[in-house]
């Protein structure tokens, strides 16, 4: 069963950038919760996303389109990157939604409509 | 089941037909009512819904020995708001119908069943499982939770005439639930401090209310009515969780009850319990059970003085009511009056708001002023805030 973890933190709390003390303690976090995703056989796929101020809307409506500068939704939280994986059960996916490496901020597990319904 | 259930097979049968029926049918009726729920539609709406093969949940939980305690922690699962945990602990591990979950948590049969569809779409669609999950102690924690809920939600509000019995039930459910799921997790002690502190409640049955169905405060209570029993078994199961040394707030809560069942109440160490209590779990309702204690050591005026440090409780019943109590018994029968009058406005729970409007009452209608010795026999002001 596949989930998707999104990923949402608050882009007012200060988090690393490259040169900064601490990136590369920050960065091996993440590179090591990846391994360890795919020592487990869970990995599917996983990004992180540039900023929210780089995101445009293409919103459907009335059957016009309308492109829109910004996010979909106006949140405190932003959408910072997500982790598709690949476990047996609910739990599981919250654990692994658990061990990841943010500092401040939440994940949404969704599960994914499965393609085969064994 | 506890060994030398003794309390336990009072309540059980004072209940009689019902209760032993429901208690011989659990059985039955849970795989039953597990497959109907998560299986075949219970509401119309559910038709549409894509077929899961009961049959497949019976097998996965014919499986293990523990099916009654994995069933449980389904229901607490954190995935589920708390309203549905608290519905679905009823419907699938208590047994009881929808109606009967209806009446018990007294909301309409249509919101439990659209709790009951919404989750059974969850569990299924997101896959939550059955399986005992690696994270126990925290979903422990959760389940004692939920089950304090639960006997709190039939305790608190019987003696609301009509809906009385349907409280009692809905208190014995939690029981038997608490007791099943302090058997099966017997290194989580604060499901068995839970159990006692429901069993040290549910000895006062027959005291809490009166021949005109009002509430009696425990110092009011008679004894003799208590059931000595259920006691005996609080203290039994109290003692087992304790030995583990491993405190936590719902065995503190069930140190506190048990003190209540002694004559005299030491209130010097109902004090250092709630000091306790307050450095597990902080907040401002521990911090007024803690004043309302504090009062009966240091007198009424000190007790105030504590309550008036509490802040966020404003709209609180029970913070006017123990100002009103205390307030009363520091001879300010104006100031008193003023917060009886608050708290009857903001009580909303049938019985509690016949006591209160009881207390208020007796105040206009009481011309000389109090006995001062007479007053240092009361008690807090309700029979929930001793705890």
């Amino acid at each position: 069963m596949k989930y998707l973890l999104l990923i949402a933190s608050d882009p007012t709390l200060p988090s690393p950038e490259p040169g900064d003390p601490g990136f590369d303690e920050y960065m091996a976090a993440w590179t090591q919760y990846t391994q360890d995703l795919i020592d487990a056989g869970a990995y599917d796929s996983g990004e992180a996303l540039q900023g929210a101020e780089t995101a445009t809307t293409v919103r459907h409506a009335g059957g016009a389109t309308q492109v829109v500068d910004g996010p979909f939704a106006e949140l405190k939280e932003h959408l910072g990157g997500y982790y598709l994986i690949d476990v047996d059960t609910l739990d599981d996916a919250l654990e692994w939604a658990r061990r990841l490496p943010v500092g401040e901020g939440a994940i949404e597990v969704r599960p994914v409509f499965p393609t085969d319904m064994s | 089941m506890p060994d030398a259930p003794e309390g336990w097979v009072y309540v059980v049968a004072r209940n009689a037909g019902i209760d032993r029926l429901r208690r011989e049918a659990v059985a039955d009726r849970r795989l039953a009512s597990q497959a109907r729920v998560l299986g075949a539609g219970v509401a119309r709406d559910e038709r549409a819904e894509p077929e899961v093969d009961p049959a497949e949940w019976a097998a996965e939980l014919d499986d293990a020995g523990d099916e009654q305690l994995r069933l449980l922690l389904l229901c607490c699962h954190p995935a589920l708001s708390r309203d549905t945990q608290v519905a679905l602990t009823l419907r699938l591990a208590g047994g009881l119908t929808t109606e009967e979950v209806a009446a018990s948590l007294l909301i309409p049969e249509a919101t439990v069943q659209q709790r009951i569809v919404r989750a059974k779409r969850k569990i299924r669609a997101a896959r939550i499982p059955l399986t005992l999950p690696a994270d126990l102690a925290e979903r422990a924690d959760l389940l004692a939770t939920v089950l304090g809920l639960l006997f709190n939600e039939g305790y608190l509000a019987h003696a609301a005439s009509a809906e009385a019995l349907t409280r009692v039930e809905l208190a014995d459910q939690a029981i038997r639930l608490t007791a099943t799921a302090a058997d099966s997790l017997p290194d989580h002690p604060e499901l068995a401090g839970l159990l006692a502190l429901q069993l040290f409640h549910r000895s006062r049955e027959d005291a809490r209310v009166d021949a005109h169905g009002r509430l009696v405060r425990l110092a009011d209570q008679d004894r003799a009515l208590w059931d000595r029993t259920m006691i005996r078994r609080g203290y039994a199961v109290l003692g087992r969780a304790l030995a583990m040394r491993n405190l936590g707030p719902w065995q503190i809560q069930a140190l506190i009850a048990a003190e209540h069942t002694r004559d005299p109440i030491d209130w010097e160490r109902i004090v250092r319990y709630h000091d306790l209590l307050l450095e597990q779990a902080p907040g401002p309702v521990a911090r007024l059970a803690r004043a309302v204690a504090w009062a009966e050591v240091h007198g009424p005026t000190a007790g105030l003085a504590q309550i008036d440090e509490i802040e966020g409780l404003d709209g609180y019943h029970l913070l006017h009511a123990a100002r009103a109590d205390l307030l009363e018994r520091a001879g300010d029968r104006a100031g008193a009056q003023a917060e009886w009058d608050q708290a009857v406005a903001l009580a909303s729970n049938p019985a509690e708001l016949d006591y209160l409007r009881h207390r208020r009452d007796a105040i206009r209608i009481a011309e000389a002023p109090r006995d001062p010795l007479r007053s240092r026999d009361l008690s807090p002001p309700t029979t929930e805030l001793d705890v």
